[in-house]
């Protein structure tokens, strides 16, 4: 198979374009380096369907065997519609993170929240965890004590369920 | 056997509710379940005798040829009995051990009883891959069993220690367990185990499964989960870490055995681990003060001797090792459930503030004195004919010159002497007299809290003397390990070797016993040598902090950051492939037609342009500029459809940018521009090298012609449509297609919650008198326009759009409303056209949608939020819906007539001025996608429109909402 040598390079200068765009931090210059690489995309779909030809529609004529390719046409056609709706939301969402913000020049600017999240912070989650296992170990050298510590082995029940307990102390 | 098994999963999901209506009575009823399958089991004893097998298998994934399968051979049997057995025994127990209002009654009881039914298919699947998904499936509910007390800190972090611990056990026996499937080329584990496969990817296999092993039965270096599991109730420690799951390990072994025991490296790692696994839980164990953890480390010590048992690979040992297997798990389930009776009734496990519990219940003691004389060893009890049949076949393999079974016998005759010593400490601490307390006071508990314990010491005093019975079933397990023997379990054997090592035995333990206070002074001596507990500790500590610094040093850029990662990853993955690429195509032309330059080179700039302009709209236009340079091209390379799709598309795009924009400031905002420039510019320019390099080389890849080539056949026979693009979005390939409107649906609802936070189901602003004058009366009357020269032919003057009079007159356009008002109609029309005639023209529910969407999107430009409301007063929602109802609609109905999902039907009809058409039920499908695509922009409309109008309204104008309303419709 073969191609237009054409076709390609604008490709490629679509994607680079679009690529450079969308390394931005501005939601508005991410969402047109979207649309770029949407567009280079499909055109690199397009491309896999070689040289061109006559429209896919069976006529029954000689012209049938000139037809192009139709299932990338069918592939780039759900891209181009998904692409559409992909936009809209983005869209969506710049509008909705700068009538948040309204912060006027940097209202489709976001501020990068993890920047707040500290090791400090990352090591107050794993507390919990680490103290539930510290209790499993208490508890086992517990029972190896020399003097009982006045803490008995933890007794399943509650002291409220083991009359027991009460009378023990 | 699979049925039992449903009836386990079955009965499990409704115990919650049940246990609401029985409360603690629903133990005894399910109960009955385990009670079923233990004599379902008995029932197959006469096929296990006679050493066959009891087989039954459903087709379950046949291309990797897994099925679930189940065969009950004399392992399987034994173990399904000690399993369902012990397991009945328990739930009736845990009747009587918790309280009505114990929390998460219903939970527990499910989890148990699911453990039983899980414990019951792990022993009787065939299937290796069945067997591990059992495997793993009772290491979850151990899980859940073990951190029961969720308020509790050490019974969670018991809970999760025994989790990670197994599962990583288990994830390493997985990898063992695929390599086995693979190499002996079927997951049967009796296949398996009759043909064993050699070699050193079978060594692999096998000594990555004993890890799997090892972790489940607590050997060192896994030991440490069993003892801290303790947090559990009694009744889960009984059978969980007694009796079933910590056999599972064992079981494995012991069903491996026969056909791997000759392995590299299975001898050294299974004795040299049992056998250190059993002396330190006994050197533990005998430091407990705290009654369940001496049985605890007891257990650890007898899961290793067990495991040298089982493990060791000649007959004899075999034979020894089932019976000691069921030896264990009758007294030591006997023993957790008495130190349970003693903990509910005395209310502490500290041996230290017991005193004369023996006296005061007389026959828990007796229960309790049975099951620790079967744990030391003493005849006639089941516990010494099994320890009996160890020594013998030890004694026999070291005599025979064998070192690992002089290893095996030393050290389980050690561990056997520490073992009596702290059985004995066990009876003494639990039911002796202090003489410096007084008598405990035991809460008053009803005899049948006995009743499991007891019936478990019935069996071990039985099977002592019995033994002869069960000696011919369990033989013919034994008989499958290669090498013979013949050894019989007896209670009596005569004056051998074996019986003085046992005396031995006996009588070193009781000095050991008796002279506690010197062996205690003596493990104080002992240096607290490494604690495997406090190893899991840190290294679970350091693998979190490890995870937590890595994603902290890997996200801390934000989204540019992370893109970039992202595509230097994939230009040096991508550029590699493609530098030692050797394919290109044959021949490689500059263009397909003059013209396409020109085209292209439109493109190119208007692409660079767009990445460089500072305003936003020209960058959104210049964006446009490259999608209509598509439909350009797609439409000289024959693909109409595609043209039509995207110039409509690309229309929409800059309409609902500009909705958008309008809003927002002019300029793009430019925080680090300068600085990353080139670094950008450097990754854009490497991406779009790649991209067209690997373009170029994908075009050269190709070998097969397209398989477009039975497309045009398919088309018209299949699909009854000309136009191949339409007939395969429809019918041949229609699943994508409703995965896409799928995705429309969801990103027309993400839309419309972005905008209306509140709720999506605001309706669209309405005209106030809309409702009268849309009945058939009034359909014709003129209406009344405010803003027309008001000298007294204003009641005669038509306004074009309803809502054009909401607008202020220096907004209004009376051209563009006359224009809209013109083409509204004819532009549905012509949607609905393309909609059926798209299926042998270019057209179809894509673009139809897209125009009528356009249609829409003419009347709120010259008419305003009202106008749009007016135009299509539905909720957009319900269109939505109704779309994809159709098109699911359809593909359900054709699974009643054809079979198969989205098969269409068709009948041919002539229709005025449509002319000829095909009515398929494919046509269905496309009305429906027609529907999300008008919704989705309909959504749109009155999101980005409509909504963003109001709130900008709101802004500019500080009154409230409901006046604003009267205003629009006066």
């Amino acid at each position: 198979m073969s191609a237009s040598l054409t076709l390609v390079v604008v490709m490629a200068v679509m994607y680079a374009a679009g690529v450079y765009v969308m390394l931005e931090r501005s939601l508005t210059r991410v969402l047109i380096g979207f649309l770029l690489v949407g567009n280079a995309t499909n055109l690199l779909l397009f491309l896999m369907s070689g040289r061109p030809g006559t429209a896919p529609i069976v006529t029954g004529t000689a012209s049938d065997a000139d037809m192009a390719d139709p299932l990338p046409q069918v592939l780039m056609l759900t891209a181009i519609v998904i692409n559409f709706g992909i936009t809209a939301l983005i869209l969506a969402l710049i509008y909705r993170s700068w009538w948040l913000a309204q912060l006027g020049d940097e209202g489709d600017t976001l501020t990068d929240e993890h920047a707040a999240e500290t090791l400090a912070g990352t090591e107050e989650s794993f507390r919990s965890v680490t103290d539930d296992e510290a209790a499993s170990q208490e508890d086992l050298d517990a029972s190896e004590r020399e003097q009982a510590s006045g803490r008995a082995p933890a007794s399943e029940r509650d002291p409220a369920d083991a009359p027991g307990e009460a009378m023990n102390r | 056997m699979a049925t039992i098994l449903l009836i386990f999963a079955a009965v499990s999901a409704l115990t919650p509710l049940l246990t609401r209506w029985l409360s603690l009575r629903v133990f005894y009823v399910i109960a009955l379940l385990p009670a079923a399958a233990f004599v379902y089991t008995l029932g197959q004893t006469p096929f296990v005798i006679s050493g066959g097998s009891v087989t039954e298998s459903v087709p379950w994934i046949p291309a990797l040829g897994i099925s679930l399968s189940f065969r009950v051979d004399t392992l399987a049997w034994l173990l399904a009995l000690v399993v369902t057995g012990v397991g009945a025994l328990v739930l009736i127990y845990c009747a009587r051990y918790f309280t009505a209002d114990e929390p998460a009654l219903g939970r527990f009881a499910a989890a148990l009883l699911a453990f039983a039914g899980t414990m019951y298919g792990l022993v009787t699947a065939d299937d290796i891959v069945v067997m591990f998904i059992f495997w793993e499936i009772t290491s979850v509910l151990s899980y859940v069993l073990i951190g029961h007390y969720t308020f509790k800190r050490a019974s969670r972090g018991a809970a999760l220690q025994a989790l990670l611990v197994t599962t990583f056990g288990g994830l390493i026996m997985l990898i063992g367990v695929v390599i086995l499937a693979v190499e002996a080329g079927t997951t049967s584990l009796a296949a398996i185990v009759a043909d064993p496969v050699t070699g050193p990817a079978a060594t692999w296999a096998v000594l990555l499964i004993l890890v799997g092993a090892l972790s489940k039965s607590a050997l060192v270096p896994f030991h440490f989960w069993l003892p801290a599991a303790m947090a559990a109730p009694t009744p889960v420690s009984a059978y969980l870490h007694a009796a079933a799951m910590v056999k599972a390990g064992i079981y494995l072994v012991a069903r491996l055995a026969p056909g791997y025991a000759d392995t590299p490296g299975w001898m050294p790692v299974l004795v040299t681990l049992g056998v250190g696994t059993m002396l330190v839980g006994a050197w533990r164990s005998l430091r407990q003060y705290d009654l369940k953890l001496v049985l605890a480390y007891g257990t650890v010590s007898q899961l290793g001797f067990l495991m040298v048992v089982v493990g060791f690979g000649t007959r004899d040992a075999a034979l020894a090792g089932v019976a000691l297997l069921l030896a264990h798990a009758l007294y030591k389930s006997s023993l957790f459930l008495t130190v349970g009776i003693i903990d509910h009734r005395a209310g502490t496990r500290d041996w230290r503030q017991l005193s004369g519990v023996g006296r005061t219940a007389p026959a828990l003691a007796v229960i309790a004195l049975v099951s620790v004389a079967s744990m030391a060893g003493i005849p006639p009890l089941l516990g010494f004919v099994a320890k009996e049949a160890v020594f013998t076949a030890f004694l026999e393999a070291a005599l025979a010159g064998d070192g690992w079974g002089w290893v095996a016998l030393v050290g389980t005759v050690l561990g056997s002497v520490l073992t009596v010593a702290y059985s004995a400490r066990f009876f003494w601490g639990a039911f002796g007299t202090r003489v410096s307390l007084a008598d405990t006071a035991l809460h008053p508990a009803r005899w049948d809290f006995q009743l499991a314990p007891g019936l478990l010491a019935v069996a071990t005093v039985l099977l002592g003397p019995l033994i002869f019975l069960l000696d011919p079933v369990l033989a013919s397990y034994a008989d499958t390990v290669p090498g013979g023997g013949d050894y019989h379990l007896a209670l009596w054997h005569g004056f051998e070797p074996a019986l003085a090592l046992s005396a031995a035995v006996v009588l070193l333990g009781a000095v050991l016993f008796w002279r506690r206070q010197g062996v205690s002074r003596l493990q104080g001596r002992v240096p607290a040598y490494i604690d495997a507990g406090q190893g899991y500790g840190s290294t679970v500590r350091g693998i979190d902090r490890a995870a937590a610094r890595i994603t902290h040093f890997a996200q801390q850029g934000g989204l540019p950051q992370y893109l970039s990662t992202i595509l230097v990853v994939f230009v040096l993955a991508l550029g590699f492939a493609a530098f030692i690429n050797r394919s290109w195509p044959d021949a490689i032309v500059l263009w397909d037609y003059p013209g396409q330059v020109v085209i292209a080179l439109i493109m190119g700039i208007a692409a660079v342009m767009a990445a460089r302009v500072g305003e936003r709209i020209t960058a959104v236009l210049l964006a446009g500029v490259t999608g209509y340079g598509l439909v350009a091209l797609f439409a000289f390379h024959g693909a109409p459809d595609l043209a039509l799709t995207q110039a409509l598309v690309e229309t929409m795009t800059i309409v609902v940018f500009v909705l958008v924009l309008r809003r927002l400031p002019q300029k793009i905002a430019q925080h680090n521009r300068p600085m990353k420039r080139r670094r950008r510019a450097l990754i854009g320019v490497l991406v779009g090298a790649v991209m067209g390099t690997i373009g170029v080389i994908a075009l050269g890849a190709r070998q097969a012609p397209s398989i477009a080539g039975e497309f045009p056949r398919l088309a018209l026979e299949e699909g009854h449509g000309r136009n191949i693009v339409n007939v395969m979005l429809v019918d041949i390939r229609a699943w994508d297609t409703m995965g896409e409107i799928s995705v429309l649906i969801v990103v027309a609802t993400g839309v419309a919650s972005l905008l209306f936070v509140s709720g999506r189901n605001a309706d669209l602003p309405r005209m106030g008198e809309s409702e009268k004058r849309r009945s058939l009366m009034h359909r014709r009357k003129v209406v009344a326009d405010p803003h027309a020269p008001s000298d007294g032919h204003a009641v005669t003057r038509q306004s074009w759009l309803l809502a054009g009079r909401t607008i202020a007159e220096k907004d209004r356009s009376i051209m563009l409303e006359v224009l809209v008002r013109l083409l509204f109609h004819p532009a549905i029309i012509v949607s609905v056209f393309l909609l059926f005639a798209g299926h042998n023209e270019p057209g179809g529910g894509f673009a139809g949608g897209l125009i009528a969407g356009l249609a829409l999107v003419s009347r709120y430009l010259a008419g305003g939020r009202y106008e749009l409301g007016e135009a299509a007063p539905i909720d957009p929602g319900k269109i939505l819906g109704l779309g994809i109802v159709l098109a699911v609609g359809m593909a359900v109905v054709s699974l009643f007539f054809s079979g198969l999902p989205l098969e269409s039907a068709y009948f041919e009809t002539s229709v005025p001025v449509f002319g000829s058409l095909s009515f398929g039920t494919s046509t269905i499908f496309d009305v429906g996608v027609y529907l999300v695509v008008v919704g989705l922009v309909l959504d749109i409309l009155r999101s980005l429109g409509s909504e963003v109008d109001r709130q900008s309204d709101i802004e500019t104008d500080p009154r409230p909402r409901s006046q604003q309303g009267v205003e629009a419709s006066a």
